[in-house]
């Protein structure tokens, strides 16, 4: 084995490590657990007592379990701020999980800068979401078994990104997809849920194979799965790793190829985005929570957590890139022209999504991570503003049949809007920053291209953005005239998340600033490989370039400013989607995708299955069986006619047998 | 004195009306008192045998015969009472319940 030596001294390394943890008695790290653990036990009360207990008491329950989570994080979180950079790095072993021969997986957690943010990002973000769900959720008759879920999705979700192995971060990867699952098909009457839960649960399996294969590459490489020793390895075997392996293509390669494919599904990138729009058919803080903030975001987390892996191979790193600048435009696109608000969101964080991949495929690790992190409270805040509208129109989602609404909630207008500037990318809102960033990282690194298709997605997240805010809250009101008397603002409880992620949407941003520099990237600087300080040739061009981006993004406002409020121009979207009607069709039927997997992917699998069934299941397998089901009937068809019940037969069978007995013993020898 | 082969053909004969009274009626009690005909004509051989050949083994089979013939009466009897019991008959052609 190659990695026989460096092992040696890995293994002397944990050992002094745990005898580290042992000497050191009661520490912040010993409190790690603690994190995901309130979560689950949240879960365990509300599913197996929820339906007994009132709401308040349930929804008490969910909220505090997150809330103190959030507490103890926080405080994590402050610890580890005040400890010096190098040694922001904390790790617990629970206990030995699993030890077969030489494979060994333990349960470990690892609180370094870039777990803490994403447990502040899902605490917190959690927290807000389920104190909205109070309001959301209120009339529905499974509010426990809602938040129920949404706890074990919290517990799962902490779970990944707490993990010190990838076998662990593996089990959270499955766990918050078994949630999406459970989530998206929360109205399992509905078929349209039920199928879409389906649809999302296969998509990602696909995925998942991807992941696990990159799973298994790792572990054949490197005899291990825990991420210190892998990454230090790593470091050690670099002319090893980076060989050409198999298919001209390098060990590194196939298996930050393999781990990305499993991030393809997770956090819905060409070509598997399809299950994400489908998913907005469960309740509003699932997608807000699951679909926007946490769980679509954990490739990233995983991408930018395997970032030694992926630094030493540029060719997946182009992959990672080209991928998510194609996914950012091309969901962009479809954006436009979608009806369903929900649905608008959700291309729009497929979009976002692609930004961050590009941010990461471009080596700039910290800038994704920022992008995830900004994004996570302002696609929420969107979400959960789509919600309240959904709420107060009794369930209405087409934008075609919204309009004017602003005067009548003023509250989740006004926090919407802030949620759709941070998504333009307008300065001062937190989505300018991360955004400006990885296109300036993009243009930085030399990838024109990228730059440029992430400049003109820029454009579209203008245009689309404003055209949501225009249609839903300015202009008339163009739906049911039975709702129109008593449109009502959202109650407190999903008032006031709204209040805050609209705060948050608004300063989140600062902590990056300056960009490339600022407290956020020194703060993870650590961990991601092309931390913080890695591109500051250029620093010359930010300036410009920020401007530019700037005015790209102003001006899609602007033209879904003339296109859906100024007077004028009222009937040019019509027209112009009459002129290019060709070209209007195929992207609002999302480019046909849908309909292309049907075709050639679905309905191919639905006939080889239906083969399967009729062909070899029920002629081959059942007909073997019961083929020998029908010998044995015929056999013993035949026997029965022996058994005649007639006494007088059975003795003079015996007869016979002696008779041809005797004659034998007395002739026969 | 009486030769061995007079025993021997009484013994046959005895088995044979046994055998013939177990194939041809059909009420149960008579079809057992032809087995028990069946066992008393080879206990009869034996005991011929023994005498003549001056052993007795012949003697220690007779009573091991004689012994399961009672225990064999026993459990006999009871079935066929509780037969009759069950199915208010002891004609072993009305008993077909196992009939294929």
């Amino acid at each position: 084995m190659v990695h026989g030596n460096s092992q040696n001294r890995f293994y002397l390394l944990s050992v002094n490590r745990e005898l580290r943890t042992v000497n050191e008695g009661f520490s912040m790290e010993n409190l790690i657990w603690l994190v995901p653990t309130f979560p689950l036990a949240g879960f365990l009360v509300n599913i197996f007592l929820g339906r007994r207990l009132a709401r308040l008491w349930v929804s008490w329950v969910a909220c505090g379990a997150m809330g103190i989570s959030f507490g103890v994080s926080l405080g994590l979180f402050f610890h580890l701020i005040n400890l010096a950079p190098h040694l922001r790095h904390l790790e617990q072993e629970l206990f030995t999980w699993i030890r077969i021969a030489d494979f060994k997986a333990a349960a470990g957690f690892l609180l370094d800068p870039l777990s803490a943010v994403m447990i502040l990002v899902v605490t917190g973000v959690g927290f807000l979401i389920h104190v909205y769900s109070i309001g959301y959720m209120g009339e529905d008759r499974d509010f426990a078994r809602f938040f129920a879920y949404l706890n074990l999705f919290a517990f799962f979700m902490l779970l990944l990104v707490l993990a010190n192995n990838y076998l662990l971060l593996f089990v959270g990867w499955e766990g918050v997809g078994l949630c999406s699952y459970l989530l998206i098909g929360f109205w399992f009457e509905r078929p349209a849920a039920a199928s879409a839960a389906q649809k999302a649960f296969v998509v990602n399996r696909v995925g998942d194979a991807g992941f696990l294969l990159g799973l298994f590459l790792i572990w054949t490489t490197f005899g291990t799965l825990q991420y210190g020793e892998v990454f230090h390895q790593a470091e050690g075997l670099h002319g090893v790793l980076t060989a050409p392996a198999g298919g001209g293509l390098s060990v590194v390669t196939w298996i930050t190829l393999a781990l990305f494919i499993g991030a393809i599904g997770k956090s819905a990138q060409l070509p598997l985005y399809v299950w994400l729009p489908d998913a907005m058919e469960g309740p509003t803080p699932v997608s807000a929570l699951i679909h926007a903030a946490t769980m679509v975001t954990a490739g990233i987390y995983m991408v930018a957590r395997s970032s030694p892996l992926y630094t030493l191979a540029p060719f997946s790193l182009a992959v990672v890139a080209w991928v998510g600048a194609l996914t950012a435009i091309f969901a962009a696109t479809i954006a436009c022209v979608q009806n369903d608000i929900k649905r608008v969101i959700a291309y729009s964080t497929i979009s976002q999504l692609g930004y961050m991949f590009l941010g990461v495929g471009v080596g700039a690790f910290a800038s994704g991570i920022f992008h995830l992190y900004t994004h996570a409270a302002f696609k929420a805040l969107l979400f959960l503003g789509a919600g309240a509208v959904i709420h107060a129109l009794h369930h209405e989602q087409d934008i075609q049949r919204m309009g004017g609404l602003r005067p009548h909630m003023r509250v989740t207008a006004y926090t919407f809007a802030v949620g759709a500037l941070a998504n333009a990318g307008i300065f001062p809102f937190a989505g300018f920053w991360s955004k400006d960033e990885i296109l300036f990282a993009a243009f930085n690194g030399g990838f024109y291209v990228l730059w440029f298709l992430g400049l003109a997605g820029a454009f579209l997240t203008g245009f689309y953005m404003a055209r949501l805010y225009f249609l839903t809250f300015e202009g008339e009101y163009r739906g049911d005239p039975h709702h129109a008397h008593d449109i009502h603002d959202a109650p407190p409880t999903m008032g006031i998340p709204l209040i805050v992620l609209a705060v948050c949407s608004v300063v989140a941003g600062f902590v990056g600033i300056p960009p490339e520099q600022g407290p956020f990237h020194q703060f993870l600087a650590p961990v991601l490989h092309h931390g913080g300080a890695a591109q500051a040739a250029a620093h010359g061009l930010a300036v410009p370039m920020a401007v530019l981006s700037l005015l790209v993004a102003g001006a899609g406002i602007g033209v879904g400013y003339l296109f859906y409020v100024s007077v004028s121009w009222r009937n040019v979207p019509e027209i112009w989607a009459a002129r290019l009607q060709g070209l209007y069709r195929v992207v609002y039927h999302k480019y046909y995708v849908d309909e292309f997997y049907q075709d050639w992917v679905v309905g191919p699998l639905d006939r080889l299955a239906f083969f399967l069934w009729r062909g070899f299941d029920v002629a081959v397998v059942d007909g073997a069986v019961n083929g020998v089901a029908r010998l044995m009937e015929m056999g013993s068809w035949g026997l029965r006619r022996i058994q005649t019940g007639v006494v007088f037969n059975y003795v003079l069978s015996i007869l016979v047998g002696v008779v041809i007995f005797l004659g034998y013993l007395v002739w026969g020898r | 004195m009486v030769p061995l082969w007079a025993y021997l053909l009484l013994s046959g004969f005895l088995f044979i009306v046994g055998v013939v009274g177990v194939a041809t009626r059909r009420n149960a009690l008579i079809i057992f008192m032809s087995i028990e005909l069946m066992l008393n004509a080879v206990n009869l051989t034996f005991v011929a045998f023994s005498r003549f050949l001056h052993s007795l083994d012949g003697h220690v089979f007779v009573f091991f015969v004689m012994t399961v013939a009672a225990a064999e009466v026993v459990v006999g009897l009871a079935i066929i009472i509780a037969l009759f019991r069950n199915m208010e008959t002891v004609n072993v052609d009305e008993i077909h319940l196992l009939k294929g």
